[in-house]
């Protein structure tokens, strides 16, 4: 199997029936994706497939073959500094506990990258696949729409 | 140089840059050559008589390791309050609910773990099983508060009956429980789990597997959420996880997936509470009579504690010359119940605000005027008799809660229909009665010799913000940079036992602690050098008396205050409660990290409005029957109002700046005044949560 992970080109051996959560856990040691529930309710294992925000627990490793994968790990600057999205949610309190962080930055960074006209309903709806249960989500909907400006 | 002061600013989280960029390693993150996976394998029936168990001998058990109650090698006791959980289900002996732990698997991969579970049968006799409250015949504990004398001659006044119910609730951490057993040199076990009380763990270990002091080793990884959910339960899992890695020896990994989670570990205690309140006709409040009825569950786990806490709690944040609070918690063939943010009070608090908007009614009087004639002020007596001689915020908040009231939203939907409610809360902070003074939880300060500080404490982060406010407060306490202070790690081999990380008691009573520390540090290194070590433990000043046979005295050293002010759009048609607003002033002290504030308090916020309207579990033969994130639901960014947070500083003497703790006072405030804003949308008066919209139907018909 062959796909990009953060922009770097993978190719992985077994079986590609196995969840593309643990292949990118287990084998390609990207933890910071992680499994809240594992069937697709929570968005703790939640990544980018060519763009769209994905449950990695929902999806076998095999159905990203050539495609684009990206984690938490790939979203930091190419000169590893913090993206304004990052920075926002540590300025805005919008991590906690921060074990729906990784999930939650993806969901908002693809919000982000679809419109910077953003109202806080907007934010509402493109977060409502990912729980937290620390914030209450005001803080973290305040970071995503501090990225608009 | 100067150094300005970091206290009340909102510096970014310590680990805040680990958790955004996924570098934070939280248990399941963690890679340990060697290990194996653990398995718990667990009882299908409420209540019977463990008879056998039988191993399939067509299948190659060297593959597996197995353990049973007889491989346990110390006392097979889950080390907590009373002896009556055991590790697992001894042969003979009686299994007390369903999903209760049997014996243990560990495997190479988690394939053969599953095949193995499948060749093993378990006999359980059928014992007669209880599962209603109002059935239960056997007692946990029981506590009776009171003050001056219930009031039985009631003429001319008001009297108002009311009986209230509240329901299970699940903490919902969204990382699910585990840890990893590691064995070490000497006979050593080394815990790494997701936890809020290290010395908890630590105490259940050496129990359950004869271990000294040095050779149990248990450390917090970054925790996902506790809620108190990671207060007693992850000593269950640890103790597994030890058993299997000790007979295994190797490292086993024992992670829970989210269905064993929601089916196995404890709730939020279910209750029954009702109040008799006499008042006389200009709405003078003359006599409250309270009876509580607590569901532990199978077990007796933290029950006595959250009793404790529910009966203190259960007149309200009123003052009233005559109380009578009778309490008791009993037991049920059903997992057993535990700690959970608010520890009792939002079960008896959720009565005692409904009652006030009853009586108001009753008097035909504003409910906001009532609770102004009602409430606790400074110099005034609380049900326990406590006089409150500082740091009393009832008004402050409720007036600060009145003044940014939002105004009504327009309606989405031509069928809904709006209505506001109010709560008025305290909560006491810290330990009840002597539990600190009994505890004397203790810390380290270390001054090394790099000019850097060292904070040793037992106190886990888990998303509230330890890790930042006890830096800053040493930082302050020292004038130094909050770069020259670092936190030793939560290991018990490294750092003193400061007490459990529950009870709205960490930034007050612990964090206090560490800005003594510091102080009394900067002061010795003007005659002494670096390196230098202190401890320091808590002292109970002689202002604090309880007496805990009669239920007198001081029963927090202090309390937080919160008002609430919900809106709600109640669907007439579909019966849906959706909360629309939600703004709440608190009473903190002093607020430390005003974000961070914020923060817990708006989780907590959003925490009460899942359990007021959505967050409701079915009980089916003694088990939950939405066991999984499918089915249980909890509040996602679309249910949730937006939250605005007052936060009024009424700073507290003993507080580190004045501050005292809110962790746990946020999930008290917004369950009844959502009740009271479904009241004021619709007419009808729920006495239950949640509110479902099953129920607000119902009421709705029969009205």
């Amino acid at each position: 199997m062959r796909f990009t992970l953060n922009g770097r080109e993978i190719s992985c051996e077994g079986s590609g029936a196995r969840r593309l959560l643990d292949v990118l856990r287990e084998d390609l040691g990207a933890t910071g994706t992680k499994e809240g529930c594992g069937e697709g309710e929570c968005g703790a294992c939640s990544v980018l497939i060519d763009g769209q925000v994905v449950d990695s627990c929902l999806v076998a490793v095999g159905q990203v073959e050539g495609r684009d994968v990206v984690t938490v790990e790939g979203l930091a600057l190419q000169d590893g500094k913090l993206s304004q999205l990052q920075q926002a949610f540590i300025e805005y309190g919008a991590a906690q506990c921060g074990i729906c962080t990784p999930g939650m930055l993806l969901a908002a960074h693809v919000l982000l990258e679809q419109s910077r006209r953003l109202t806080a309903d907007d934010v509402r709806e493109g977060l409502a696949g990912n729980l937290c249960r620390c914030t209450g989500y005001t803080k973290i909907i305040d970071a995503v729409l501090s990225c608009t400006k | 140089m100067v150094l300005s002061s970091t206290i009340g600013r909102s510096v970014p989280r310590r680990e805040g840059a680990a958790k955004v960029t996924g570098a934070a390693r939280y248990t399941d993150d963690l890679v340990i050559p060697g290990a194996w996976y653990g398995k718990t394998v667990r009882s299908t029936v409420p209540r019977g008589r463990l008879r056998s168990i039988t191993l399939d001998p067509a299948f190659d058990w060297s593959r597996v390791v197995v353990v049973t109650a007889d491989d346990i090698p110390g006392d097979n006791v889950v080390q907590l309050i009373r002896d009556d959980q055991p590790v697992l289900a001894p042969n003979g002996g009686e299994i007390r609910h369903k999903e209760e732990p049997i014996l243990l698997l560990a495997a190479a991969d988690r394939g053969t773990l599953e095949e193995a579970s499948g060749h093993i049968r378990i006999e359980i006799e059928p014992l007669r099983p209880v599962y209603a409250l109002e059935e239960a015949t056997e007692v946990f504990t029981t506590l009776e508060i009171t003050k001056g004398k219930v009031v039985e001659d009631l003429e001319d006044m008001e009297v108002v009956e009311r009986t209230f119910r509240v329901g299970l609730q699940e903490q919902l951490y969204i990382e699910p429980q585990g840890a990893i057993a590691i064995p070490e040199a000497n006979g050593a076990i080394r815990i790494i789990g997701s936890l809020q009380c290290p010395y908890y763990v630590h105490r259940a270990l050496k129990r359950a597997l004869k271990l000294s002091d040095q050779q149990a080793i248990v450390v917090q990884a970054e925790t996902g959420g506790g809620f108190g959910g990671k207060e007693e339960y992850p000593s269950i899992v640890a103790v597994h996880a030890a058993l299997l890695a000790r007979k295994a020896g190797r490292p086993v990994r024992l992670i829970y997936d989210r269905h064993e989670d929601l089916a196995a570990t404890t709730k939020r205690h279910p209750g029954v509470i009702t109040h008799r309140t006499a008042v006389k006709k200009d709405g003078t409040l003359v006599s409250q009579d309270i009876e509580i009825v607590l569901d532990g569950g199978a077990y007796c786990t933290l029950t006595p504690v959250v009793l404790s806490r529910a009966a203190i709690h259960a007149a309200g944040a009123y003052s009233c010359p005559n109380v009578r609070i009778r309490a008791r918690a009993v037991a049920t063939n059903t997992p057993p119940n535990g700690a959970f943010r608010g520890f009792g009070a939002p079960q008896s608090l959720f009565a005692a605000e409904l009652m006030v908007e009853h009586v108001a009614e009753r008097l035909g009087m504003s409910s906001v005027d009532l609770r102004r004639k009602w409430m606790l002020r400074l110099g005034d007596t609380t049900a326990t008799g406590q006089v409150l001689n500082e740091s009393v915020g009832s008004e402050l908040v409720l007036d600060a809660a009145l003044k940014a009231v939002p105004t009504a939203q327009p309606l989405n939907r031509r069928t809904a229909r709006h209505g506001r409610g109010l709560s008025l809360v305290f909560h006491g902070s810290g330990f009840t009665g002597s539990g600190e003074k009994k505890l004397q939880g203790t810390i380290g300060f270390e001054a090394l010799a790099d000019g850097t500080f060292r904070i040793l404490t037992a106190s886990t982060e888990i998303g509230q913000g330890t890790k930042t406010i006890f830096c800053q407060l040493a930082a302050d306490a020292l004038g130094v940079g909050l770069d020259k202070v670092i936190l030793a790690p939560q290991d018990t081999s490294l750092v003193p036992d400061s007490g459990p990380t529950v009870a709205s008691r960490t930034a007050m009573i612990v964090g206090r602690l560490v800005q003594e520390a510091a102080a009394e540090v900067k002061e010795r290194l003007k005659r002494e050098k670096a390196p230098l070590r202190l401890e320091k433990s808590y002292f109970q000043p002689d202002s604090i008396h309880w007496d805990e046979t009669n239920y007198r005295g001081d029963a927090y050293p202090v309390y937080a205050w919160a008002c609430t002010i919900t809106d709600v759009e109640v669907d007439m048609t579909t019966g849906e409660v959706r909360v629309t607003d939600l703004v709440t002033a608190v009473d903190c002290g002093k607020a430390l990290h005003p974000v961070m504030a914020e923060g817990q308090i708006e989780g907590g916020c959003l925490q009460a409005v899942g359990w007021a309207t959505i967050e409701e579990i079915k009980m089916k033969d003694g088990g939950y029957q939405n066991d999984r994130l499918a089915t249980y639901l909890i509040p996602t960014a679309l249910d949730a109002p937006r939250i605005r947070t007052i936060l009024v500083e009424n700073p507290y003497s003993r507080g580190p700046f004045g501050a005292k703790g809110i962790g746990e006072l946020p999930m008290d405030g917004p369950a009844p005044a959502i009740i009271a804003a479904i009241h004021d949308a619709t007419g009808i008066w729920l006495d239950e949560i949640p509110a479902t919209p099953e129920k607000v139907l119902a009421a709705c018909a029969s009205r």
